[in-house]
């Protein structure tokens, strides 16, 4: 029994948090987000420098990679990309999307397109941007061509799992970046002439929060392990992962807008992008009570 | 990342199951859970067929009569220990306290005189830490030990002491000096329970059952050399000992909290609410929350094994298990609807829930209290300034 990532696991970890935080400092993540655009268009060429995007990263190596570019709200498809898109287009080459009922993440910053059970050029469809929460990934519109256009493809089974696992591991980033921000924060504002993290109402609850982010941080690398491993427990992993980080990504940025006070209600202040991710990932594709109810089902049947 | 057993701990694990169907009694998982505390008979036993079999010290050095094997084995012990619901070890003190403290602290002599008995179950031990007027707050013990001769006469009441209704010895935290500083006048002597002036009174829990006790000391005289450490080291003694408690706790929460879940879902099924998609919901809860235990505690484990110091996601463990285990204990009384009310035979598996429910109460405060805990978090592990 091993519960550790490789040294080079580690290193690679280090390297995307220092990349992303010289590269994408938070007020330039804030302009971008403000942006028409919503992402960054230069950026898919160093990920590829990078080889964030190789054939030959394993799920686990993505798993410190997607937490990374939570932390960091990476400005680029990267997530839709790797976690979503790269099972059915069989690549992470370019960047690529889902269409779930017309609408797809990132559908206006990315080259291909999975709509059931073809793979299609986003340049052959008609594509509409629609206002979103999450503004770092935002929604399209997606018009497909004729009905025989695209390439024909069958979804690997555990495409889904892979996508659940990631995204638990990109709300583990979520909410280890709302919990330092939030820690930094409390240990410098001062009120009634003491540091608020002095206040055991404060410290207490940014405990909690330090709680169900490691909790959620175990079940997230477990799900990437057993899916990466073809463990037998593999989907109810990323069942129970996938809601627990989801909820403990909306409270770490709940319980961080609350400690920041006023100031943490603004648009100003970076936290609101944080909790619209966290948001995201809770509403896609099955909320936390679905999971659970997929649990149920392999605990007591239908 | 790699979570399946090694060849050497599967091989272990093997061993492990077909020893405990073994020694089991024919048809006892077939039976309903036990309720409240194993009786002392069935404890002794089951502690002395866990030593004759080498399940008794698995991570203690092979010098002092241990099996010498990392902390995985002793993980992997109280997994398959707790899936067969098998009895607690009736000397939980002295292996999981009082040993590991008097390996670190102790002299030649103490080693040799404590450690074999405490393998074996022969000595039971007990815990003088808590006082009426110091429960979180072990640096303000006011029971007191003074030098007359070549003995301590120890003068107090400590509280909250499992097993000291039948101890043998205790590992007690004692005032000896008491102009010096809070921690620094603290020193933690070795107890012989049958010395004259040791009192024990059962003290009955919500649950009514005595499970802990209070002792007084009154002018109890203990040899000089009775003493871990010098006179002074009690605070340093004290935290090896807890430091102890909490190494291995997670596997020992694990386990609980994988029985109660088992219970749960058993309950469930035979109240019928496993068709009911709110309380489905609910159990998944549970399971999920079961499952973040135990890989968080592995997650402490590896980084225990691979640099000796448990990690800071161990602080998690005991906070988490005990929230969930009073939601857990609350949600299958809920299941059992008026039945709850029943206790004893006429109950619900002889009234199981009732007692584990009450019983999760005292989850929150013992060996740590959620506040405490929640400031350990906050201060140690956030580094966020001390409150008050």
């Amino acid at each position: 029994m091993d519960f550790a990532f490789s040294e080079e696991q580690q290193m690679l970890r280090a390297s995307a948090r220092d990349w992303l935080a010289d590269r994408y400092p938070l007020d330039r993540v804030a302009a971008i987000s403000d942006g028409d655009l919503g992402y960054d268009p230069d950026a898919w060429a160093e990920l590829t420098k990078l080889g964030w995007l190789d054939e030959s990263l394993e799920l686990t190596d993505l798993a410190v990679l997607c937490e990374e570019a939570g932390y960091g709200l990476l400005p680029a498809p990267f997530v839709t990309t790797v976690a979503l898109a790269a099972p059915a287009v069989g690549s992470a080459e370019r960047p690529a999307s889902v269409v779930h009922d017309g609408l797809a993440p990132d559908g206006a910053a990315v080259e291909l397109l999975v709509a059931g059970a073809r793979v299609v050029e986003a340049s052959a469809c008609t594509i509409t941007a629609v206002d979103s929460v999450d503004r770092l990934r935002r929604y399209a519109r997606v018009e497909l061509p004729e009905a025989d256009a695209g390439e024909s493809v069958t979804s690997t089974p555990d495409a889904q799992l892979r996508a659940g696992a990631l995204l638990a591991c990109e709300a583990v980033g979520v909410t280890q970046r709302a919990l330092d921000l939030t820690v930094a924060y409390v240990k410098q504002r001062e009120q009634f002439g003491r540091v608020i993290g002095s206040y055991q109402a404060i410290a207490h609850r940014v405990s909690d929060v330090y709680v169900q982010l490691e909790l959620a941080r175990s079940l997230a690398y477990w799900a990437a392990w057993s899916v990466e491993a073809g463990d037998p427990q593999a989907e109810v992993a990323v069942a129970a992962a996938r809601s627990a980080a989801g909820e403990a990504a909306l409270f770490g940025c709940e319980a961080a807008i609350q400690s920041h006070g006023g100031i943490g209600f603004t648009w100003e202040h970076p936290l609101h992008r944080f909790y619209k991710r966290a948001q995201w990932i809770s509403s896609w594709s099955g909320s936390a009570t679905s999971q659970r109810a997929q649990i149920a089902t392999a605990l007591f049947g239908d | 990342m790699d979570f399946r057993d090694t060849p050497d701990e599967a091989e272990f694990r093997a061993g492990l199951r077909a020893w405990l169907v073994e020694a089991l009694p024919p048809g006892w998982q077939q039976q309903p859970p036990h309720v409240g505390r194993w009786d002392e008979d069935t404890a002794r036993t089951w502690a002395r067929k866990l030593y004759d079999a080498g399940y008794s010290g698995i991570t203690w050095p092979k010098e002092y009569g241990g099996q010498g094997q990392p902390y995985t084995y002793q993980g992997i012990f109280l997994e398959e220990t707790a899936r067969v619901g098998a009895p607690d070890h009736i000397g939980v003190i002295g292996l999981g306290m009082a040993g590991p403290t008097i390996t670190a602290w102790g002299s030649q002599e103490q080693k040799q005189r404590y450690l074999a008995n405490i393998l074996s179950g022969e000595e039971i031990w007990c815990q003088g830490f808590s006082e009426p007027g110091s429960g979180s707050d072990l640096a303000g013990a006011r029971t007191s030990a003074v030098l007359d001769g070549d003995e301590w006469v120890v003068n107090g009441q400590k509280v909250w002491s499992s097993y000291a209704h039948i101890a043998d010895w205790c590992i007690l935290v004692v005032r000896t000096d008491p102009a010096a500083a809070k921690h620094a006048g603290l020193s933690y002597l070795l107890v012989d329970m049958k010395s004259p002036g040791v009192e024990v009174r059962p003290l009955r829990q919500i649950t009514g059952d005595p499970e802990f006790n209070e002792i007084w000391f009154t002018d109890v005289r203990v040899p000089r050399e009775s003493m871990l450490g010098q006179p002074g080291d009690g605070w340093k003694v004290a935290m090896t000992t807890l430091l102890h408690e909490r190494g291995t706790l997670g596997f020992a929460l694990t386990a609980a909290l994988e029985r109660a879940v088992n219970r749960l879902i058993t309950t469930a099924k035979e109240t019928g609410a496993d068709s009911d998609p709110v309380q489905r919901d609910r159990i998944a809860r549970h399971w999920v929350e079961l499952q973040a235990l135990r890989y968080t505690n592995y997650r402490s484990l590896t980084t225990l094994v691979k640099t000796g110091v448990p990690g800071p996601e161990g602080s998690v463990a005991k906070l988490h298990w005990s929230e969930s285990n009073q939601r857990l204990t609350k949600l299958a009384q809920e299941l059992l609807g008026e039945r709850a009310m029943l206790s004893g035979a006429g109950g619900y598996w002889d009234g199981y829930w009732a007692y584990q429910q009450l019983r999760s109460r005292g989850n929150t405060i013992e060996a740590g209290t959620s506040e405490i805990l929640r400031g350990i978090v906050a201060e140690r592990v956030l580094g966020l300034p001390k409150s008050r």
